[in-house]
Order: structure tokens, then sequence, then C-alpha cells
């Protein structure tokens, strides 16, 4: 390159593209994030200063936290009314991305909630806490709607970043900080091949966005760099997805970080990462990717099952059952495009419903120090804590996936979908997994209802708190269980939006490409 | 021209060398530091690639993301530095095979 031929290119390109309004209203949740998270990194040190009580203030910076959360709920309503692209053709509003937005700030809404507690009993400092749940949701937010490839890395880093140092925030705790460091330096790790994939994707194609390189794609003949390219992504976002054979950080990093953190771990980020997933899945030759994802589906079910049969530590029991829940996930990626893409969509609403749910309660049984969050601890809570026990034990069986909760149908979906794209022995292996993994949610259920206490667990009540969580949770999962057509019928719509845009219209060239 | 000297596909294979030193660093060392530098190393093994590319396509949109990259780099040092003196100050150990108290 003779260096200044591009120059005069760029000037009459600059000007023409200074944002517009609508741009900035469709990224109106990720700008009300931002400000709310700011706002609590300023208040936290004006408000110590006054010496007031100590828990008071970190309830404030709570609730401003959970305001944020609410704000820009209300935000993607408005964001939801203009769809389309914005800046440049980075971001992209469609029923696909709103359906995420909605997923991933209620989860982030309920994890502050029932954090109160857990800050309360932890003895943790609230304001960086609740600001990086809200940075790392402005992540995850944008993951779920971005449709370039600089812009999705960015975005998997500001989750990814956020929640390395989320998992390592109890920092006097050994394993805390130990968790910490597993999840940054393989994260990091699994970020590095995700950007190997989209440089071969650049070179293979000379373009970063999505559209393009799906028009790209369909006009020529696939060239060998962009199947490597697609796999290099698909080990990044493995990783990101506890998928096997990328999944063996999960059950350590899960035991070590915080409790409400983990059931934020356990289902945003990865609701955000199918969402890259899901769009990236429809820009290649779904044949490409097929075989990868079906082995890594029936990987990641067996392999998170029967590792999850011995543990005896519910954090890492359920890090395992998530490990099997993003296999089964995976089994609706591998019926993608026909109803694989809905049937993911609404198992990743329901899983997020149910796991945060069941993260809630071990967050507030595991008390001072999270001492008690082995099975044994969970003798007799029956007896001591109905009204808990009774919650844990509906989310373990909407994880099991019992009728009229919304594991249920949301297998059922996955499943039915499976048989519909003809993976009958995929379905097999997922059929026999769900068996196994009855076994270990069961186990819990019984260890609650009908083993005497040998240990002297203090039971506390839940405080309000906690309860509106759980209640928000319960609310979901019995919902999707009792009438999952509203949910079901949106994301179909939005998944025919989505195979149909990359699948026949092509999408105008990107400025870089003028 | 870029083309004419040295070819495309020396970067590339550079890259990937570099990329490949990177991984190999990461699963066979065992201190974290230089754990974290194969890291680095893989990262910039990416970049020469996407200026590689970048020169290939005559498209600036690879030059700009090894910009995004490095930024997203340097964040990623920052917080990773400030991990590793937390496990340091808990554990007094910067060997990994020592920092393992959650059984895998």
């Amino acid at each position: 390159m003779t260096g200044a031929a591009p120059i005069p290119h760029l000037f009459p390109a600059l000007l023409q593209v200074l944002p517009q309004s609508s741009d900035y209203i469709r990224i109106l949740p990720e700008i009300v994030l931002s400000l709310f998270g700011i706002l609590i990194m300023l208040l936290e040190p004006l408000i110590d200063e006054k010496k007031t009580d100590e828990k008071k203030n970190q309830k404030v910076l709570g609730v401003i936290a959970l305001v944020g959360a609410l704000a820009a709920l209300c935000a993607t309503w408005v964001m939801s009314q203009s769809p389309g692209l914005a800046f440049w053709q980075m971001v992209q509003i469609d029923g696909f991305s709103v359906f995420f937005h909605v997923l991933i700030i209620a989860v982030a809404a309920v994890v502050i909630l029932s954090s109160y507690e857990y800050l309360a009993v932890q003895r943790i400092r609230a304001g960086e806490y609740y600001a990086l749940i809200l940075f790392g949701t402005v992540g995850m937010a944008l993951m779920s709607s971005a449709v370039e490839l600089v812009l999705i890395f960015i975005a998997l880093e500001i989750s990814s970043i956020s929640s390395y140092v989320l998992a390592g925030f109890r920092r006097r705790d050994a394993a805390s900080t130990e968790s910490s460091l597993k999840y940054f330096l393989l994260g990091s790790f699994a970020t590095a091949f995700f950007l190997y994939g989209v440089a071969l994707m650049f070179g293979a194609t000379g373009a970063t966005n999505i559209g393009q390189i799906s028009h790209i794609l369909q006009s020529e003949p696939v060239p060998l760099l962009a199947y490597v390219a697609v796999a290099l992504m698909f080990v990044g976002l493995g990783f990101k997805v506890a998928a096997a054979p990328f999944h063996i950080w999960t059950p350590d990093v899960y035991e070590g970080a915080p409790a409400p953190i983990v059931g934020l771990m356990s289902t945003a980020p990865k609701a955000a990462a199918f969402a890259v997933l899901l769009r990236v899945v429809f820009v290649i030759d779904v044949h490409a990717l097929f075989w990868i994802i079906w082995v890594s589906a029936a990987l990641s079910m067996t392999l998170g099952n029967i590792g999850a049969l011995v543990q005896s530590n519910v954090k890492r029991l359920l890090a395992y059952s998530s490990i099997a829940h993003a296999g089964y996930l995976l089994v609706a990626f591998a019926a993608a495009p026909g109803l694989g893409t809905s049937a993911a969509m609404f198992y990743a609403a329901s899983y997020a419903a149910m796991n945060v749910g069941a993260f809630a309660v071990v967050s507030h049984f595991a008390n001072a120090g999270e001492r008690y969050v082995s099975l044994e601890d969970y003798e007799g809570l029956g007896r001591s804590s109905p009204l808990l026990a009774a919650t844990l034990t509906i989310f373990l069986l909407s994880l099991i996936g019992i009728p009229i909760t919304g594991g249920f149908f949301a297998k059922f979906y996955v499943f039915s979908a499976a048989i519909k794209a003809n993976l009958i022995w995929l379905t097999i292996i997922a059929v026999l997994n769900s068996g196994i993994g009855a076994y270990y949610y069961l186990r819990i259920i019984v260890v609650m209802y009908m083993r005497e206490a040998r240990k002297a667990v203090p039971a506390t009540p839940a405080p309000l708190s906690l309860r509106l969580a759980l209640a928000a949770c319960m609310a979901v999962t019995l919902y999707l269980g009792l009438s999952p057509n509203r949910v079901l019928q949106y994301s179909q719509g939005s998944a025919e939006q989505l195979v149909q845009r990359t699948g026949g219209e092509t999408q105008a060239p990107a400025l870089s490409q003028r | 021209m870029f083309g004419a000297y040295v070819p495309l596909s020396y970067y590339l294979l550079l890259s990937a060398i570099l990329f490949a030193c990177g991984v190999v660093g990461f699963l066979i060392k065992r201190n974290i530091i230089t754990i974290f530098m194969s890291i680095e190393l893989m990262l910039n093994g990416v970049n020469l690639s996407f200026v590689a590319f970048a020169a290939h396509w005559h498209a600036l949109a690879g030059q700009v993301f090894v910009f995004f990259v490095m930024v997203v780099a340097a964040a990623e040092t920052a917080v990773g530095l400030a991990i590793i003196i937390a496990v340091y100050r808990t554990r007094e150990t910067l060997n990994v095979d020592q920092v393992n108290l959650l059984k895998l």
C-alpha cells in the first residue's frame, strides 16, 4: 500500500456517517446500564465518607443498581420500537436481539436482588460489585445485538473481563482468587482462539461484517480458510458456554466464585455467547459446523451428567449440570436453522430462570465464608426452612424437565426440533442423558427431605430481597411451564426473521469496503 | 508494493508459528506470569495475520481491528496482573501446580 490512497476516500465517508439519534436509541439499554454503573462508582466513595450505617449504604448502592437494570429493561422496550441497523451496520436490533436483551438484563436484575443479603453476610464492599455486574451486562447485551466481528469481540471482552473480576471478589479467600485466576487464564486463552478465527474469517472474505461475510460466502465457493475460521471461533465460544471438550474450567471456577455471580455467569454470558453462535451459524453453511456441534453436544451432555453424579459440593454439582445443559442447547443448534433456533432461544430463557433461582437459594444457604455448600449441609433443610427447600425443589425439578415447569417445554422443544431435523441418534443420547441427570437432581431433593440433619447448619430466614428474586424466577419458570405459547411464538417469529435475513436478502456494503 | 517482496503466506506462517508458540507455552509453562505472556504472544500472532490480511485486501478494517485488540489486551493485562497479585497474597506462590485448592 502506498499510504496516501485510502485517505481521500475516508473524508466524504466521515461526513456522511455522523451518528443519528436513531443509532443511539438502538443501543439505549447499554447506555442506561453504563450510566448507572458509572453513577455507582462515583457515589460509592461519597457515600462512605459520611460514616453512616455501613450496611444501609451498601443497600443504597444495590437499589441504584436494581433501578439501573429495570430502567434498562424499559430502555429495551424503547429500543424494540425502532428495529434496524445502527452505527454503520455494527448493531442490529431485531426480535432476536430484543429477546436476548430482555433475558440478559432480567438475569442481571435478579442477581443484583439476590446479592443484597449475600454481600452483607460475606462482608463484600458493594460499589464495584454492582458496577461490574452492570458493565458486564452491557457487554453481554451488546453481544446479542452485534453483527460486526469487531464489536462482537469487544462486547465479549467487556463481559469476560467483568466476570473475571467478579469471580475473584471474595479476594481474601484463596478458593475465590484461584477460581478467578483459572477463569482469567482459560478465558483469555479462549479469546485468543476466537480472535484467530475472526482474523482468518477476515482473511477468507475481506470483511468483518456478518451480513457481508454471508453475502460473500454465498456468492462464491466457500474457501477452506472460512471453515477453519468458524471452527476456531467455535472453540472460543465453546469455552465461554462451557461446552465439552472446552468445559474443564467450569467446575473449578463455579466452586470458587461467589454464589450469586455463579448464577450470573452460568446463564447470562452463556445466553450471549449462544446468541453470537446463532448469528455465526447462519453466516456459513451449517453443514461445515454441523459435525463439530454434534460431537460437542453429545460430549457436553454425557461428560456433564456423568461428572455431576459423583459431586458432593452443590456448586460443583450445578456446574456440571450447567455443562450438560449447554449440551442440550447445542442439540438445538445442531437442529438449526429449522426449529432449532427458536428451541434454543426458549431453552436459554427457561434455563436462565431456573438456574439463577437455584443459585440464589444456594447463595442464601452458603452463609458467611460460603461454608455450607456441600450436600451434607443440605440434610434436613426440608424441615428447618421448608419454603426455601420447596423453592429449590421446584427449580431442580425444572432442571430435570418435569412437566408444568419451564424445563419440560424447553427440553420438549429441543428434542422435537432435533427429531424433525432427523437427528435421531443425538436425540437418543439427549434423552438418555436427561435420565442420568434426574438422578443427581433428585439426590439433592432426597437429601433435603428424607435425611435427618447431622450437622448443625444455621437456618436464617430469607430477607425480602431474596424472596422477591426467587418469586421472579419461580414466576418465569412456572409461566414457561404452564403457557409457553407466547414466548415460543415470539422466539419462532424472530428466529424466522434471522434465518430469512441471512438466507436471502443481501445487505449494503459497509463503509470500510468503499 | 507489499506483495512483490514478501508473499502473504510468509506472514500467515509466521503468525501461525507465533500463535502455536503461545499455545505450547500456555500448556507447558508452570509460572503464572509466563503463562500470561504466552497468551499475549498468541494475541500478537493474531495481530500479525490481521495486518497481513488488511494489506492483502487493501481494507483498513483489519488494521483498525489490531488497535482494538491492543486496547483490549491492555485492559486484560491490568485485570490479569491484579488477579495474579490477589493469588500471590493468598497463596504466596506463582506456580500453577501449587494453586490447586479446587480439585480438577
